[in-house]
């Protein structure tokens, strides 16, 4: 029997490997992780992206994605790390990528990967922002109080593989209520397997403190990175940047970061 | 306020349904006008699920050029899964376009584009939804114009108490044209609109004409019942596709759609004469896009998609009089930019395999697909599809011998004059690809898929007048080609065996050829909770007969029955250009296993679409190639 190979030479190789912090907005948090997946792949191509494919029958760009929000839940700190076949500006990629993209998914920064680096390894937490419409700001501060005393907080959750429980309070490292004219659920979340999503937060708070909102919640993501010591999200770019801080950086839209709690863009 | 966004109310019941983003719009290349400044609204709808829906090109295309037009807004619409519809029906939301998000009742016209009988009561359920009278004649100046294209819409009879007009054919012109009558009619009552829309030609307005029936329930005649509407309304024909490059920003989707790639329509039209296929025959003649015309299509299309692969369409793609140069012109200019050509529709005789290989050079290598459509030399005859089963052995073959290891057959089951032999033959058809590819690659490493399918009589076919099979005898014919295809164990297990069974054929059959009286059944089904026919998981066979028993309809009547030459159809009113006597004595050959070439390389044979609807063929060879893109 025959071994086949695929014809031709095989692909350019990686000669630069690009992070890139982008956004899911306004009406584009209802898109699925294989949504963005297929849109960023389509705007890299209209955008001329030089990308590195990988060999074989089915070739397929060298895109790795780091973790991934739930449908429905916005964020500001998406992360996703790309091989380019052909060396490119930074700032001349970010902006002609950030263009081709859907308003909603927008390009915050790319920084070059220093090789022997990893991405993933430094994404260990995310910092949430759930907003509660409709809800008492004292309710919610004593759901919030009944949280974090209990020891654990089993709820349930339909995965793939049917009904499952998982403990909502463990991975949670600190959670606290902004009362403002809206309540706001500000949370620090340690990345388990399974994750222990807003959804499950929002579960184990209608568990110990029977805690319903009467419309949908909207959840964003604003940081994942690695935990301080403190119990703050961290910066996962921030070892990437250059010393100057100038290269590379291009940091659009940072201002946008609190403010664009659950607005529609 | 009219066409005031229903997003905000939508927003809230979005986190609580599957799939959420196909109701949210903002696809790139999509466009939302000002309402106010726009004198003629048009809704599109596609009567059936938005991943369905969205790739649709009829929808895409009259999306493009209506609202090109000034003064012109169109907005698309698609079916709502009922997770949804349940929360809308809860929460008071009406059935809205994913553009502006508009009620759709606050349009001038809803267009709905029907490619299969199946989305009638798609329909029904989103008329509902909108809070529009579901029958025409319960609507008032205040509600949009409802008008039905589309294959489907070539016998509307069925569907004509619900429908307030229907365009036959090509819908470019048609909707400007409609357009423009709606714009001179306005402020006038529904009924002066839609005669003068019936008046201008082209336009079946149902209401304007009278069914009579026989006493044993034949049709006695369809005349109009006015004075100054056609007795019969002709198809609309778009001659020059070169002037009509559309879709030239194609619609690409956040959400995951049937069609993940880019379309370009290579031509229109099909005269091989395949007597079971309804778009062969109501589309005619063939008018081919120059190659230039495609290579400025691709090129455009791609650049304002991102899409990475590109499918050739036609009704039978390898028939382009320059369909090699396309081929090679295209995969030399993508060469190493990992864009991939695909010909979804080709012949096994007209398909050779440089073809293949020029498509698969920039891309993936996908399977190969034939369609032989009859199992036995015979049968084919019958259908007119003349393909050998040398013919077929010799493709195979080499594309074996190119380096593919599966291929794909495509057949009906119920075809007239069928028995059970010409199906078995599917069997040995099958189980020679296997061992040819086997003897070819030296491996045993090679597939073969034999998919099979209910054939349904259409009209406006040589088949029009046939007996449609029965759903038990279509399943059991389909149980004994299994057993054979299982029986030889050294290649069973190389042979995949894909069907669907008879029973929803026998409800499209229904819907095919149907009268105005079947019109009552789909609303019984659609009371009692039929949607989205076209999905196994709520299609209910039981549903529709019960409907049919419910409203006196003996649905074998309208499907196993034979009709006779000079029975009244229900859509001979309606002209697709050929002539009855034509179709009749195409039939006659069938019967007598008489095949009949195609009229781009013999002498007319007088089918009557050229000389009634003032065309002709539109057939190349240019003799030009594409030259390579070069960089400005």
């Amino acid at each position: 029997m025959s071994k086949r190979t695929p014809e031709g030479p095989p692909p350019p190789p990686t000669v630069q490997r690009v992070r890139i912090q982008y956004t899911k907005r306004g009406r584009l948090r209802f898109t699925s992780h294989r949504d963005i997946a297929r849109a960023f792949e389509r705007a890299l191509r209209r955008a001329q992206v030089p990308m590195a494919y990988s060999a074989g029958f089915s070739p397929h760009p060298k895109i790795s994605w780091v973790g991934a929000a739930p449908t429905g839940v916005a964020s500001e700190a998406e992360y996703v790390e790309i091989g380019l076949a052909e060396h490119r500006d930074l700032d001349a990629l970010a902006r002609a990528l950030d263009e081709s993209l859907p308003d909603g998914i927008d390009i915050v920064e790319a920084v070059d990967a220093p090789v022997g680096t990893s991405l993933p390894d430094r994404i260990v937490a995310s910092r949430w922002g759930i907003r509660l419409p409709g809800l008492e700001p004292s309710v919610v501060e004593a759901a919030v109080a009944a949280f974090l005393n209990a020891e654990t907080i089993p709820v349930e959750r339909l995965m793939k593989t049917g009904m499952r429980t998982l403990d909502a309070r463990s991975a949670v490292v600190s959670m606290r209520a902004e009362t403002g004219s809206c309540a706001i659920l500000h949370l620090v979340v340690r990345h388990v397997t399974p994750a222990v999503r807003p959804d499950d937060v929002l579960s184990g708070l209608r568990t110990v403190a029977d805690l319903v909102p009467p419309v949908p919640p909207e959840a964003t993501r604003y940081a994942q990175g690695p935990l301080t010591e403190t119990g703050e999200v961290g910066d996962p770019l921030a070892p990437d940047r250059s010393p100057t801080g100038a290269a590379g950086l291009t940091r659009q839209d940072a201002d946008r970061d609190e403010a664009a709690i659950g607005t529609p863009i | 306020m009219a066409g005031e966004s229903v997003f905000p109310l939508l927003e809230s019941l979005l986190p609580l349904i599957s799939k959420p983003i196909q109701y949210v719009g903002g696809e790139l290349n999509s466009q939302v006008k000002d309402w106010d400044s726009a004198k003629v609204r048009w809704a599109l709808m596609y009567p059936d699920a938005y991943e369905v829906g969205l790739p649709n090109q009829g929808v895409m295309i009259l999306y493009e050029v209506l609202n090109e037009q000034p003064g012109v807004l169109a907005e698309r619409t698609y079916s709502v899964w009922p997770d949804l519809a349940a929360k809308m029906r809860e929460n008071g939301v009406p059935a809205f376009t994913v553009d502006g998000h508009r009620p759709v009742k606050d349009f001038d016209v809803l267009g709905i584009s029907f490619s299969t009988e199946l989305g009638y009561t798609n329909m029904l359920e989103h008329l509902d939804l909108a809070g529009i009278p579901i029958h025409a004649a319960d609507r008032d100046d205040s509600h949009p114009l409802v008008i039905a294209g589309g294959h489907a819409a070539f016998n509307p009879e069925p569907i004509a108490a619900f429908i307030d007009a229907a365009v036959l054919g090509d819908g470019e012109q048609a909707v400007l044209e409609i357009t423009e009558v709606l714009k001179q009619t306005k402020g006038q009552s529904r009924a002066e609109r839609l005669h003068a829309l019936a008046k201008a030609g082209g336009v079946y307005v149902p209401a304007f004409y009278d069914v009579d029936y026989l006493p044993d329930g034949r049709i006695q005649r369809v005349a109009p019942n006015r004075s100054d509407v056609p007795f019969r309304v002709h198809k609309r024909t778009t001659m020059d596709l070169d002037a009509w490059p559309y879709p030239k920003q194609p619609l690409v989707p956040l959400a995951e759609t049937v069609h993940e790639r880019m379309s370009v329509e290579i031509f229109r039209g099909c005269t091989r004469g395949c007597r079971f296929c309804q778009a062969g025959m109501i589309t005619r003649p063939v008018r081919e896009r120059s190659i230039t015309g495609i290579g400025e299509m691709v090129e455009a299309g791609l650049k304002a998609s991102g899409y990475e692969e590109v499918g050739l369409l036609s009704l039978s793609s390898a028939d382009h009089s320059e369909i090699g140069d396309i081929a090679k012109g295209l995969a030399d200019r993508y060469e190493g930019t990992q864009t991939s050509l695909s010909l979804p529709s080709t012949r096994v005789d007209a398909f050779n395999i440089d073809l293949a290989q020029e498509l698969q050079r920039n891309g993936r290598r996908s399977g190969l697909t034939f369609a032989p459509e009859g199992g036995s030399e015979r049968l084919r005859k019958v259908i007119n599809k003349m393909v050998s089963k040398d013919d077929l052995v010799k493709t195979v073959t080499t594309a074996y011998g190119a380096g593919w290891r599966q291929v794909k057959l495509y057949f009906m089951c119920g075809l007239p004059t069928e028995t059970d032999e010409d199906v078995l033959e599917i069997a040995d058809m099958a189980r020679e690809v296997i061992r040819v590819g086997r003897q070819v690659t030296g491996t045993r490493d090679v597939r073969c898929t034999v998919s099979i399918g209910g054939f349904v009589p259409k009209p406006h076919t040589p088949f029009q007048w046939a007996s449609q099979l029965d759903a038990e005898t279509t399943d059991h014919r389909l149980k004994l080609l299994r057993d054979a295809i299982n029986s030889d164990k050294s290649t069973a297990k190389a042979i995949g065996f894909r069907y669907h069974d008879g029973k929803p054929g026998i409800v499209e059959g229904l819907l095919s050829r149907g009268d105005r009286r079947i019109g009552n059944v789909i609303e019984q089904v659609w009371r009692d909770g039929g949607i989205f026919d076209g999905w196994s998981e709520h299609f209910s066979y039981d549903r529709w007969m019960k409907a049919a028993e419910k409203q006196g309809i003996d649905v074998d009547w309208y499907t196993t029955r034979q009709r006779e030459e000079n029975e009244v159809l229900p859509w001979d009113h309606l002209d697709s250009g050929l002539d009855k006597e034509w179709l009749w004595a195409d039939w006659q050959e069938a019967l007598d296993e008489q095949e009949l070439d195609d009229c781009r390389w013999i002498p007319c044979f007088d089918c009557g679409v050229c000389p009634q609807m003032g065309t002709e063929i539109q057939v190349g060879p240019t003799g030009v190639k594409l030259l390579p893109l070069s960089i400005v």
